[in-house]
């Protein structure tokens, strides 16, 4: 996983509650068998009208919010199904940091399972950073995870909360798999005690 | 040491280390893989530049997407295809032990594990796949795992856990004629509730489980999912060993003996602590079926179709009311008699050799009903192949059944066997939601023996009046 220490970057703003996953990525195309590739129908209902074309209205249609990295939008991002597909069609599109004033559970873990970094801050704060946004390129956030704050464009600084334990997964990009790894030693240890007490456990080798 | 359980003991053998916050890095035995799954989770390991850790213990096979016609032909639907051929891929660069689709061992994974002795007694077990539950038949801890977990395996041949709560069912005494695995299995369900397992693992015990073959052992186990728990098992035993005893990547001679003297020590000892323990009459348990769309919504076969207004919950009222209406049926009729539409046997619950034999008991020199559709999906082409052999399949044949290749099949419609909507079946899975087997499908679990019944009567009947 890649590490997240500071990010400057285009924010788009997506001023609306409950966007589920639903939004993020349309059950349809769950039947795939890549994780990567998702991001080009990240929020497809509304980025692309009925015959394929974009949406020219909608903010991840135009310029610089084409290439964000930051979203915001309101209350409780990423509720409905668990899919953990979501997570990865908003990284295929570019996006690292998601800030909300809340979030649904399971999105925010896998959030942090795929290298997103979600920030929840207050509503009027969220309001805040929104306007921000809109002003384009020359307006880039600036989130410095190590300090814990989010910069404003004039330079203001918006401190916010993160578990200590997921601070440090972000800042050294490490997984799930990549922390059990840590205890690579202790997994061979027993992996050798096994070898000795049960020595007639089999292994599967087709020729 | 305090007295404990199966599981306990599984459990205990298999921590690697008790991390501070309580979750355990718990070492796996047998990582099980299939085609709708595994494909994220190779590209996970594929991006991040990691190895399969033990391509050894892990083992790969098709089923869930597969046709079960002829497979000469090449695979119609894309995404089907799509997926299959890139399990095979993913196999190839991993070094993974794999079952293709036209080998005789191909199967449904919960099948083939046991069926290869490649789930054995005492060992952990897991599969991207909610029914992996089934291997605990052998005496084993086995569940089912999320995508990103089955990465997580990949890497590391562990997973973070933190243990389940301990439950006894207890079923003693000995079950009536015509009463099977799946009788006794939907009777528990219905006695526990689809949550009554939540947070547990299920220890099944008493005469009338140590009295199953493993076949019904394997059934029990299955539905302990539809019972809410995380896995159920069986503590293994003289059958067990039998069973396990020759089978291709079992262990052998000298090698199988020591196995056997250690997984005797793994039986619940004493006076080990259950958070939860039920008992159950095996002499009331009859031939039973669901009605609604719920597993908990059983009934004996000769019942009445419950009514919704002497439920005095008001939400579960509304549940039934809603249930009644999509499988179109009335409140207080009797539930035989009840005609369907296709007749569907097979799924990892019950396409095993035995249950085979026991549609076979009941399909011998009768025709299926004019207008059922009836189909046979054996659990694993050496399933397809032992039948044959015996003769079962011109039994199913001369009858009128469809005889198929192995796969999930119907059970889940992943492939071309689905129900068409209002299509009511009478089938030996183990899931009646609406729409499982196909939008707008009525699904009847049942046994495969009722199924059978079902199929030459054209509804819904009580087997035991055949044989
Ligand atoms: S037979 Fe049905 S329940 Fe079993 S693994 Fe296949 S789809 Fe799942």
């Amino acid at each position: 996983m890649e590490k997240f220490t500071t990010l400057s970057a285009v924010a788009a703003a997506l001023p609306e509650d409950n966007i589920d996953t639903d939004k993020i990525i349309p059950a349809r195309f769950l039947k795939t068998t890549r994780r990567t590739g998702l991001g080009k129908h990240a929020f497809d209902s509304m980025r692309y009208r009925p015959d394929g074309s974009e949406n020219p209205d909608f903010i991840l249609n135009q310029e610089p919010w084409r290439h964000a990295e930051i979203l915001v939008t309101y209350d409780n991002l990423g509720c409905g199904s668990s899919r953990e597909h979501a997570p990865w069609a908003l990284l295929d599109f570019g996006i690292r940091c998601v800030i909300a004033p809340s979030f649904a559970d399971i999105f925010f873990n896998n959030c942090f399972k795929n290298g997103i970094l979600p920030i929840s801050l207050p509503r009027d704060v969220c309001e805040l950073l929104m306007a921000d946004s809109s002003m384009g390129s020359n307006a880039r956030l600036t989130i410095d995870l190590p300090r814990q704050v989010v910069i404003r464009p004039g330079g203001e600084e918006v401190p916010f909360e993160i578990d200590p334990f997921r601070k440090h997964m972000l800042l050294e990009g490490l997984d799930d798999i990549g922390q059990t790894l840590q205890h690579e030693s202790e997994i061979k240890s027993y992996e050798q005690k096994v070898v000795g007490e049960r020595p007639w456990m089999p292994v599967i080798t087709l020729d | 040491m305090a007295p404990r359980t199966l599981f306990d003991k599984i459990w205990d053998h298999h921590v690697v280390e008790t991390l501070p916050d309580g979750t355990s890095i718990l070492y796996i035995d047998r990582h099980l893989l299939h085609e709708v799954t595994s494909p994220q989770a190779f590209e996970g390991l594929r991006l991040a530049g990691r190895k399969l850790r033990h391509p050894e213990m892990t083992m790969a096979v098709v089923d869930h997407n597969v046709p079960t016609s002829d497979r000469t032909q090449p695979i119609e639907e894309p995404e089907s295809r799509n997926q299959i051929e890139t399990l095979e891929r993913n196999v190839k660069e991993f070094g993974v032990p794999y079952f293709p689709l036209l080998s005789a061992s191909q199967g449904i994974v919960h099948v083939v594990g046991p069926e290869q002795g490649i789930s054995l007694p005492g060992m952990t077990i897991v599969c991207g796949d909610s029914h992996t539950s089934t291997h605990g038949a052998m005496g084993s801890l086995a569940f089912g795992i999320g995508t990103s977990e089955v990465e997580h395996v990949m890497a590391t041949q562990t997973l973070l856990q933190r243990p389940a709560k301990n439950m006894r069912v207890t079923v003693e005494g000995q079950t009536g004629p015509g009463v099977s695995a799946k009788d006794i299995m939907l009777a528990i369900i219905g006695h526990i509730g689809t949550a009554g397992g939540t947070g547990h693992v299920i220890e099944f015990a008493g005469s009338a489980i140590r009295d199953l073959d493993m076949a019904g052992r394997m059934t029990i186990c299955n539905m302990s999912i539809e019972a809410g728990a995380r896995a159920g098992l069986v503590a293994p035993d003289d059958t067990t060993f039998a069973y396990v005893r020759n089978r291709p990547f079992a262990p052998k001679g000298e090698d199988f003996e020591k196995a056997v003297a250690f997984w005797r020590t793994l039986a619940t000892d004493p006076g080990a602590h259950f958070d939860k323990d039920v008992t159950l009459r095996a002499e009331d348990i009859a031939p039973s079926l669901t009605w609604g769309t719920s597993p908990e919504t059983v009934l004996p076969i000769t019942g009445t179709v419950p009514d919704p207004a002497l439920e005095a919950d008001e939400s579960k009222r509304v549940q039934m009311q809603r249930m009644l209406e999509y499988m179109g049926l009335e409140a207080g009729q009797k539930i035989a008699g009840t005609p369907v539409d296709v007749v569907f046997i097979g799924s990892c619950t019950n396409s095993r050799i035995e249950d085979l034999r026991a549609a076979a008991q009941v399909a011998a020199g009768r025709k299926v009903a004019e207008g059922v559709r009836a189909m046979i999906v054996p659990g694993s082409g050496l399933v397809k192949r032992q039948a044959e052999e015996e003769g079962l399949d011109r039994i199913f044949l001369d009858a009128g059944f469809e005889w198929r290749e192995a796969g999930c099949s119907m059970c889940l419609g992943m492939n071309p066997d689905r129900l068409t909507p209002g299509q009511r079946c009478a089938s030996t899975s183990n899931r009646n939601f609406e729409g499982r087997q196909g939008p707008g499908g009525r699904t009847h679990l049942l046994s495969p023996a009722m199924a059978a019944a079902a199929a030459v009567t054209g509804c819904l009947t009580d087997a035991r009046e055949l044989v």
